[in-house]
């Protein structure tokens, strides 16, 4: 019956130990990474042209604002590992409270994405269309951003399962690793545009 | 007048130049077939790391699969790549962004390196599984095992790996530095390195064989000599002063037809012969088989070679009308008799295949006296592929079971070689235990039902029914996205139904254990 049950499972086993889905999303992500590096490229090689139709996207960056919804966001990673812990520790309610947390904290930087975007086209006077640095800005952070929005979608659905469902289960318990896994790549590359697009931002000789 | 080429250079296919919404289709009808790309590429790296049979250890594995996971990895790491870029059209077109609007401070030629960062890798996407296929064709027919397995695996690597900077050679007339010409020239030289490596072995493969032309055979060496042929034209072109002289000519056209015609379909052609019968259980007639082949072959040379020299006398691409003082008849003539004959072959081909599926003569399990462990379930092969997980000991397992060594080298059939097949094919159509398969599902369908409605209204998004059909592929993506996630992966284990065999044709795979 053993061998049976084992026959039963042969093409589930894993050659490297690693679970299917979880291997699935790590190779995924890779590829995510060089989806993010053709964005920040394409934004750096934007951003110190000369002679673009004012404002350039340095300009008109509200760092302190900018650095608050950041903070949030990388908060959102330390609940998302305690989230983790407690359902490690089989604790239900802490996992959900932890999964809230996670998805408030995204919820406050896509907030605070939404306030800036509008910020710099009504006050700051930047677009979409204003010049080719602005564009390459509002589809980096924008693309971001929904990567960021898709990941508040995944955190509610564990929220609602766990509800319904009581307690998430063991395969359950794996989707919240796999969340967990894709959470925090978004926060790490956040961690990269905040510094390179924001910080370490310059504007052509001459302007501003 | 077409808006723009397969490649979608820019202004050209920008909204000033080409308005209308034929490259919007385009931009959004690659970019949708990218993202089934990219999904298809982790599913075969997953597969082939963590699915393998006990014993398969990464350096047993076939070629043929070692090629798949390194198509699969350049699908993985190029596709992001082309995704910015055709979102970079795609919002320049409807959104009104500035990335390639050169009156704004766009780059055009960023297109040409982001294009061509994916297009590059995408060749090597093309031809790497043909490779694969010739290696695993040629010592089937050679009788002996392929020629430095580990070197044929690793050059292949290094293609995939290589593939990734070589990229502005295809833009060594755009006015790159003479620096990056230069080294964009060496880095191609260099592919040619395992390239070369290849070839040697896949002739070492033969050397000294038995070798059997059947027109797998005949395809795979076909793939190897035009290839040659096709790859010295390549490492012309790296030679940047010659390459400005070819660029934009007809000598490229017959060097990647070289390249992707006498090397990639050919390679393709060679599979579908070898591997019909695990389709169909049917081999196909190898008369019109060889028919095919030399007339492919004689109407591809035809074709094609003439172009080398067309090109060299400055027949450029991509126009309309050549004055026959140009001096360019005759060998477009010969070209175009040679494209008849290359139809009459595929025709011939296609034929062959229709007939066979049909009337074809049974193959057996093992009708090329195989050397992988593919060969061991019945043709064709059941749903559950194989009704006991194999195991494997070797690489070329499935040989080593069959053959045995003699003092001097030569493979002595085991007298038990009978026993085992005849084992392999009972337990193939009668699995000793049940098997359950994934249960099928109608989410996936839903879900791709969804992506275009999104694609079609974003090209329509300025009118009302452009933003609803937004709005409803969203909703259709979203929700079938949960379906989907929701779905249990099997069916509860506990009930057996016996009333749906689980193999088509064959007797229910159900058991009692």
């Amino acid at each position: 019956m053993e061998a049976a049950a084992a026959m039963d499972h042969h093409d589930q086993h894993e050659s490297t130990g690693i679970d299917h889905r979880k291997l699935g999303m790590w190779v995924f992500l890779s590829s995510e990474f060089l989806f993010f590096g053709a964005l920040i490229t394409n934004y750096l090689l934007y951003q110190g042209q000369p002679g673009f139709a004012r404002p350039y996207p340095a300009e008109i960056y509200d760092i302190p604002f900018t650095s608050f919804s950041s903070f949030a966001l990388l908060m959102s990673s330390l609940t998302m590992v305690l989230a983790h812990n407690a359902l490690a520790r089989h604790d239900q309610h802490a996992t959900r409270t932890w999964l809230l947390a996670t998805a408030m904290l995204g919820s406050v930087f896509l907030g605070g994405q939404v306030f800036e975007f509008t910020e710099f086209i009504t006050v700051g006077g930047m677009k979409l269309t204003t010049n080719p640095a602005a564009s390459a800005f509002y589809m980096l952070t924008g693309f971001h951003g929904f990567h960021v929005l898709l990941g508040v979608l995944m955190l509610l659905t564990l929220y609602g399962i766990s509800r319904r469902q009581g307690e998430l289960s063991e395969a359950s318990g794996l989707n919240l690793e796999l969340v967990g896994l894709y959470w925090h790549f978004v926060d790490i590359i956040w961690i990269v545009i905040f510094t390179v697009v924001y910080l370490l931002a310059s504007v052509p000789a001459g302007v501003g | 007048m077409p808006d723009g080429g397969w490649f979608g250079y820019q202004p050209n296919a920008g909204p000033f130049y080409s308005p209308g919404t034929a490259m919007d289709y385009w931009a959004l009808g690659v970019q949708f077939l990218g993202l089934a790309s990219l999904i298809s590429s982790v599913n075969f790296i997953v597969t082939i790391f963590n699915m393998r049979a006990l014993g398969m250890r990464l350096l047993r594995m076939p070629v043929f699969v070692w090629m798949s996971l390194v198509v699969a990895l350049l699908l993985l790491f190029s596709l992001p790549i082309i995704a910015i870029a055709l979102f970079m059209v795609t919002f320049d077109r409807q959104f009104g962004s500035l990335f390639f609007v050169a009156e704004a401070g766009g780059d055009p030629i960023l297109w040409q390196h982001l294009f061509w960062l994916f297009g590059h890798p995408e060749v090597y996407i093309l031809i790497l599984p043909a490779m694969g296929i010739v290696s695993e064709v040629l010592p089937v027919y050679s009788k002996k095992p392929l020629f430095g397995y580990p070197a044929v695996v690793f050059a292949g690597a290094a293609i995939a790996f290589l593939g990734f900077g070589v990229w502005a050679h295809h833009m060594f007339a755009s006015g790159i530095s003479p620096v990056a010409q230069a080294a964009f020239g060496l880095s191609t030289m260099t592919i040619a390195v395992p390239t070369g490596v290849k070839i040697f072995n896949w002739m070492g493969t033969m050397w000294g064989g038995r070798i059997k032309f059947t027109t797998p055979m005949l395809f795979a060496i076909g793939f190897v000599a035009m290839f040659v042929i096709g790859g010295l034209s390549g490492v012309t072109h790296a030679v940047v002063p010659s390459d400005w002289q070819q660029t934009d000519t007809y000598y490229i056209v017959a060097h990647f037809h070289y390249v992707l015609f006498g090397g990639s379909v050919f390679g393709i052609f060679a599979g579908l012969y070898y591997w019909f019968p695990k389709m169909t259980g049917r081999l196909l007639s190898e008369k019109l088989g060889k028919l095919n082949f030399w007339t492919m072959f004689t109407g591809f040379n035809l074709t094609f070679a003439p172009m080398h020299w067309l090109g060299l006398q400055g027949m450029v691409r991509r126009t309309a009308y050549y004055p026959p003082e140009a001096g360019f008849d005759f060998w477009n003539l010969v070209a175009t008799v040679g494209a008849f004959i290359i139809a009459a072959g595929v025709l011939i081909f296609m034929f062959n295949w229709w007939r066979s599926k049909k009337h074809g003569e049974p193959s057996g399990m093992d009708p090329w006296d195989a050397r992988t462990v593919e060969w061991t379930t019945p043709n064709p092969t059941p749903e559950y592929n194989f009704g006991v997980a194999p195991t494997v000991t070797s690489l070329d397992d499935f040989w080593h079971k069959k053959y045995a060594e003699d003092s001097e080298g030569r493979p002595v059939r085991r007298p038990e070689a009978e026993n085992t097949l005849t084992d392999l094919m009972e337990t193939g159509i009668n699995p000793p235990h049940p098997i359950h398969l994934p249960a099928p599902s109608y989410y996936p369908v839903l879900l791709a039902a969804g992506i275009p409605l999104v694609g079609w209204g974003i090209i329509y998004h300025t009118s009302f029914v452009g933003k609803l059909l937004i709005l409803v592929g969203v909703l259709v993506v979203a929700s079938a996205a949960f379906g989907w996630s929701m779905e249990p992966l099997e069916e509860p284990h506990d009930e057996h139904d016996d009333s749906e065999p689980s193999g088509g044709g064959y007797p229910s795979a159900e058991v009692d254990a």
